[in-house]
């Protein structure tokens, strides 16, 4: 079937309208928790749930099981069955039947994990950490790597010590809290940076089509001035 | 009870106002202030710009539209970049809602081409969308010994063997540069961590500000060799890619209005720590 | 037998996933391991559709019981829409799925994780207080961070400010993640041991 009618202006138009109301309905929930907020929501977990399913047939279930099996690999048959056992969590009699390809799972990940931590996270980020402390003419240098080792190294005191930190010791892991510290700021600051920008890219989105999204925001917020006052409690006298 | 006590415990629908109107005023005024790329940013420019023609990158699109401001203008100016460079992108997703939004980047980025005087680029010819896996680091494994057997069909079940831009590709090495574009796990961390130092591969990444702190440390230690980090990440690459065009890529124009947000979160934060301070006495 | 057969069987694959990492280059090894990422990523595929079971169980089970029933025949409708489309008319970019998913998913999700912008401000307002040298070292940060990564800070404030949150990023910022992901390596392959030897078997449940 020929869908290039949806590229028209009217339909786009139309899809302007939609997403204009359903992002201004997700919105609704800064003002209060409202049942435009509720509608959306679970719109989304609907559509989502469905296009899901559709993705994950056609792009996994298809080539890497169907496709495999018809060109005579029937040997992966046994994913398909074990795939099968996984949905035999949801019964509450034959549960257990979800154990083996869970066991797959859980048993093939931990390999993974343990070689993946163990060569990126370990071994390649103490080898990155062994830096010279003295560097000749560069004093910026020098101060950086002190830097990166003293902190990397007051920060593994002060996770791995479980005995009371003091003395010497509780220096140093001082030292090393406030590197955490420090670190925990960045993250935050980048946090922040991420969440505004995501507001940013709806209203960038709302901002096409402006006219749609002034009028419907009015109408959201006329919806909300009346739902509020018909849905107020009479307030108890003091 | 004064009027710093107030403001301490003032409703926190005054302080979203003010959030949306330091985001939307910038946006409507068309504020624009410049900026210096970051240095690690510049690092993924600077590879590109070392490829042949006829090059094929390995782009993973590990996000979905929850962060699509923050990833896609990334992805639109790298497919511009390649495109118009004669490098061909290769595109494999580790997240369901990637797929369409990588569609959608590669119509964009064919009507900006369009508007270039360009030929419109090819699908399995000088591109090619292989779609979603489910399976994180088993996906990656997988693409590590055998591409083929990991993607026997593209995002549309069009077999591989019929994609001529897949010709000769193997697996992970086969690629002389990855680019990943991730919003969290499975992504970069995971990437680095699974096949990266296995497999010694060039990787660089895009990932939201959220997770770009907690990849520095692959940065330093050589196993990204470059790292733009949310919008201003976007905005930075953009800046890079569309100089000399008339081009401004959307993560750029959201930069100023990324400026007034953060000073307002600053300003409350100031502000809220010297009421609280000035009334701890009473307290 | 109900725990035996798991746990022999996480055995094998985990042993396996660490031998194979040394052992690849002896023919056939690659293969195997092959052929099991792949089963792996169809079981997975099923752990996508287990999760979809459940959510369309819990609403069914709420339809039943007349509790917010609208919403979640709403629910129901919106599932059941974007599967038709996309089992009738396919996935391409010019398919009915592909403008549900622009026009519906797109900004429904979008606009879902763009509201953590706003409570974040909230919170920052409420919640940051320069209490003690540790919570001031973290605002400062912040706040440096927060300035000299946008326009604003490089042109209004100070040219320099990028070249300090940068600083910060590359060396305190960097040492204390280090730190973090050093100690979680640990505990990631500590644990992943005890899973394959059978010692940590909470993910077979109950009984």
């Amino acid at each position: 079937m020929d869908f290039t009618f949806l590229q028209s202006p009217t339909i786009i138009q139309i899809s302007g309208w939609i997403m204009a109301i359903l992002t201004l309905l997700i919105f609704s929930f800064l003002y209060k928790d409202n049942p435009f907020y509720k509608f959306a929501e679970h719109l989304f977990v609907g559509v989502s749930a469905g296009y899901g399913v559709v993705i994950v047939y056609n792009n996994v279930i298809v080539p890497n099981l169907v496709t495999p099996v018809m060109n005579g690999r029937a040997y992966y048959l046994i994913f398909g069955v074990l795939g099968v056992m996984m949905l035999f969590k949801l019964s509450r009699k034959l549960h257990w039947i979800s154990r083996w390809p869970l066991a797959y799972v859980v048993g093939a990940f931990a390999g993974i994990q343990i070689i993946a931590y163990g060569q990126s996270d370990l071994i390649t980020q103490i080898r990155a950490t062994i830096q010279p402390l003295w560097v000749a003419g560069d004093p910026v240098a020098t101060l950086s790597n002190w830097l990166i080792v003293f902190g990397v190294l007051a920060g593994i005191l002060y996770f791995f010590f479980s005995k009371k930190q003091t003395g010497a010791l509780g220096v140093v892991t001082k030292i090393g809290i406030w590197f955490l510290m420090i670190s925990f700021g960045a993250s935050f600051g980048y946090t922040v940076m991420g969440r505004i920008s995501l507001a940013i890219g709806r209203f960038q989105d709302l901002l096409e089509f402006p006219v749609i999204s002034t009028i419907v925001l009015l109408i959201i917020i006329a919806v909300l001035v009346v739902h509020t006052i018909m849905t107020r409690e009479p307030v108890a006298e003091e | 009870m004064n009027l710093l006590d107030k403001f301490l415990i003032l409703d926190r629908r005054w302080v979203f106002l003010l959030m949306a109107l330091a985001i939307i005023i910038p946006l409507l005024l068309n504020i624009t202030l410049p900026f210096t790329p970051d240095k690690a940013v510049e690092a993924i420019y600077n590879e590109l710009e070392t490829l042949e023609p006829g090059t094929r990158v390995l782009v993973s699109c590990d996000y979905d539209p929850g962060s699509k401001p923050e990833l896609q203008p990334f992805a639109v100016a790298l497919f511009y970049y390649l495109f118009t460079h004669e490098l061909s992108p290769v595109i494999t997703c580790l997240w369901p809602g990637a797929p369409p939004l990588v569609e959608s980047a590669l119509l964009e980025v064919t009507a900006m081409l369009a508007l270039d005087g360009r030929a419109a680029p090819l699908n399995h010819i000088d591109y090619v969308n292989l779609g979603y896996k489910q399976g994180a680091q088993f996906v990656m494994l997988s693409m590590g010994s055998d591409m083929r057997g990991t993607f026997p069909l593209d995002y549309t079940g069009t077999p591989i063997d019929e994609i001529p831009v897949m010709d000769g590709i193997e697996n992970l090495n086969s690629f002389d540069l990855f680019v990943e574009i991730s919003a969290g796990s499975a992504g970069t961390k995971e990437w680095v961590q699974t096949v990266q130092g296995r497999y010694d591969l060039r990787l660089a990444a895009a990932c939201t500000a959220v997770m770009a702190p907690d990849c520095i440390p692959y940065l330093q230690a050589n196993q990204l060799f470059g790292l733009a980090g949310g919008m201003k990440g976007s905005a930075d690459f953009e800046k890079l890619v569309y100089d000399g065009t008339d081009y401004i890529g959307q993560a750029t124009i959201g930069m100023n209005a990324q400026s007034f947000g953060h000073l307002v979160i600053i300003i409350f934060i100031i502000l809220g720590n010297i009421a609280f301070f000035a009334t701890r006495e009473k307290r | 037998m109900k725990k035996e057969i798991p746990l022999l069987i996480t055995f094998l694959l985990g042993t396996w996933m660490i031998l194979e990492f040394f052992f690849h280059n002896i023919p056939h090894v690659d293969q195997i391991t092959e052929i099991l990422t792949n089963g792996g990523m169809v079981i997975a595929a099923f752990t996508y559709i287990l999760g979809v079971m459940n959510i369309l169980q819990v609403n069914a089970n709420r339809i039943k019981h007349h509790q917010d029933r609208p919403y979640k025949w709403t629910l129901l409708v919106g599932f059941v829409l974007m599967i038709l489309l996309g089992f009738t008319w396919g996935i391409d970019v010019d398919s009915p799925f592909q403008w549900m998913y622009n026009t519906f998913y797109v900004p429904l999700q979008a606009t879902m994780f763009s509201l953590l912008a706003f409570y974040i401000a909230s919170a920052a307002f409420r919640a940051f207080r320069a209490r003690s040298v540790e919570a001031t070292l973290l605002l400062v940060a912040a706040v440096l961070v927060m300035l000299g990564r946008v326009p604003i800070g490089e042109e209004w404030i100070w040219s320099r400010l990028p070249d300090i949150s940068n600083w910060i990023m590359d060396y305190p910022n960097m040492a204390g993640k280090r730190a973090i992901l050093i100690g979680a390596a640990l505990g990631a392959i500590s644990t992943g041991l005890r899973v394959i030897i059978g010692m940590e078997r909470s993910y077979l449940g109950g009984e």
